[in-house]
């Protein structure tokens, strides 16, 4: 009968339709449980530096090399395709609000889902899988509020930190390029790129993306190490979905902000 | 004597079509060590979750201490849950800390004792399992059944009026197994607690418990002290404690006759 693939295939996409939107829905009332026990969890200051220092600190040695390496790119290809139109000097701003309106953000948001967030899902997947979150519960702990929320404002908190090391490590990495390699003027350089860089929109806006990735890929991350089957290959599974999900919740969440944040600035 | 735990037509299953427990009835009175027997997958690690208050039965009543589980609020469940301690499986320590840490560990999330007594206690924890030595080791250090040990120290670190122990046997050494056995008894005997023990390990229980319980698919099939169980002539209890491999507990996992399968294969 050539009616029963049909119906098949039809409710495997309704079973993976109602499983997807079930799990959104469960996603939304942990995040809810997140911040309700974020007050707890916060007046212990150690617990979140703690996370702040396991995201945040052991991840600086991926982004000072990566936010160097994107720069003396960027430096290179830049000055040679600014130099086709004799704007060579304009190097300085073109990497400045390259790194600090995008790539500042966006490629340290995908970094930190790959160190950071693997590592938080995969670090509660275990806890969970060795039955250390049930013995939480069974001391009368709350795993979310001792081991979830502190993860999660760890991240929260880290995120804009090693966005902007990024950014700043990227404009160092121009200028070694662009300034003593290339041999474009100094002063041309710092000063095009100070005339051209606005706090606001240009900083505020870069400080808001990378708030706005923390809280995402945090999330992902302390959810799928908490949603995640207790076995081997379970953890396994959540690790990889951190990374995939943060980084596309971080593209998708890219474009939907810098509609809003920089619509009408090429007017001004 | 009044039970530390009771349970009353107790039934459960994850969903309507598999039920896990079919009636269940039990009555553990204070102090005495109780062991609930079965097979893998009969049950028995389910029945510690009810009374842990980590699943909630749909049929029945489970009362700890005269409080019906069930009907507890988060923060009531969460002070009668400081009253029990819980060896899991394989120990459950958090990995992140010492051995010292992990017994701490309830002290300081539920009392505000100063660190020089905390310290004092877990070292008299420690030393109650013979592993004081052993108080700055991580987890990672540690033998199966050392790692056991400090779990079980750590399950009495608050004093608890109940002990419940999720396979304390599994995977341990035969010097191992006798340790822990005696400490379980041992540490009964000395706080005056109420013991529950789940276990498969039909020789080491019957060495240190006061009453057994025998699970199968759900249900209770047996029960008595250790002497009537050794003199039991019921066939499940034969099986379990001769260690049978046919019985009331089939080798073979239910399937269509050998013969139709083979069939089937040469069409």
């Amino acid at each position: 009968m050539p009616t029963k693939p049909l119906a098949n295939g039809l409710r495997r996409i309704g079973a993976g339709t109602i499983r997807a939107v079930s799990r959104m829905g469960f996603a939304a009332r942990f995040f809810v449980a997140v911040l309700y026990h974020s007050p707890a969890a916060l007046r212990r200051i150690p617990l979140t530096l703690r996370e702040v220092y396991f995201a945040g600190v052991l991840s600086l040695v991926v982004i000072i090399v990566s936010g160097v390496f994107v720069g003396m790119v960027l430096g290179l290809q830049g000055y040679d395709t600014l130099n086709l139109y004799g704007a060579g000097d304009s190097l300085g701003l073109f990497v400045g609000l390259s790194l600090v309106r995008e790539l500042g953000p966006v490629v340290a948001g995908l970094l930190f889902a790959s160190r950071a967030g693997s590592a938080i899902t995969a670090e509660i997947g275990l806890m969970k899988t060795t039955e250390q979150l049930s013995a939480m519960e069974m001391m009368a702990v709350d795993p979310l509020a001792r081991i979830v929320a502190p993860r999660f404002w760890g991240g929260v908190i880290s995120m804009p930190l090693l966005a902007a090391l990024f950014s700043v490590m990227g404009v160092f990495g121009a200028y070694v390029v662009g300034v003593r390699l290339i041999g474009v003027d100094s002063g041309t350089f710092w000063g095009n790129m100070q005339a051209g860089i606005e706090f606001r929109p240009d900083v505020t806006n870069s400080i808001i993306k990378s708030v706005v990735f923390g809280v995402a890929v945090s999330l992902i991350a302390v959810f799928e190490g908490y949603d995640a089957k207790p076995t081997a290959e379970g953890v396994s599974a959540a690790t990889t979905r951190t990374v995939v999900e943060g980084s596309l919740a971080i593209l998708a969440l890219d474009f939907i902000l810098t509609v809003f944040m920089f619509r009408g600035v090429g007017d001004v | 004597m009044t039970n530390a735990i009771e349970l009353d037509d107790v039934s459960f299953g994850y969903d309507r079509r598999r039920p896990v427990l079919k009636g269940i009835t039990m009555s553990i009175p204070r102090g005495q060590v109780v062991a609930i027997m079965g097979g893998s997958g009969c049950g028995k690690t389910t029945i510690l979750r009810l009374i842990g208050g980590q699943l909630r039965q749909q049929h029945g009543q489970v009362k700890v201490d005269g409080a019906s589980v069930r009907d507890l609020g988060r923060e009531e469940l969460y002070a009668l849950r400081r009253r029990i301690g819980m060896l899991f499986q394989f120990g459950a320590l958090f990995t992140d800390m010492t051995v010292f840490e992990n017994i701490a560990f309830p002290m300081r999330e539920h009392t505000d004792l100063s660190d020089a007594l905390i310290r004092d206690l877990v070292l008299m924890k420690l030393h109650a399992v013979g592993l004081r030595g052993a108080a700055q080791l991580k987890p990672s250090e540690l033998s199966g059944g050392m790692a056991r040990r400090v779990a079980l120290a750590r399950a009495v670190a608050l004093d608890p009026m109940l002990v419940l122990y999720d396979e304390p046997f599994a995977g341990l050494d035969p010097i191992s197994l006798g340790v822990v056995g005696q400490l379980i008894r041992r540490l009964n005997d000395a706080l005056g607690i109420t013991s529950v023990i789940v276990t498969h390990d039909v020789y080491e229980s019957l060495k240190i418990v006061d009453y057994l319980y025998f699970v199968s698919e759900g249900r209770i099939i047996a029960q008595g002290t250790p002497d009537e169980v050794r003199n039991s002539a019921d066939p499940f209890v034969r099986q379990f404690v001769d260690g049978e491999a046919d019985g009331p507990v089939p080798f073979h996992y239910p399937a269509r006759s050998y013969a139709e399968e083979l069939a089937a294969g040469a069409n």
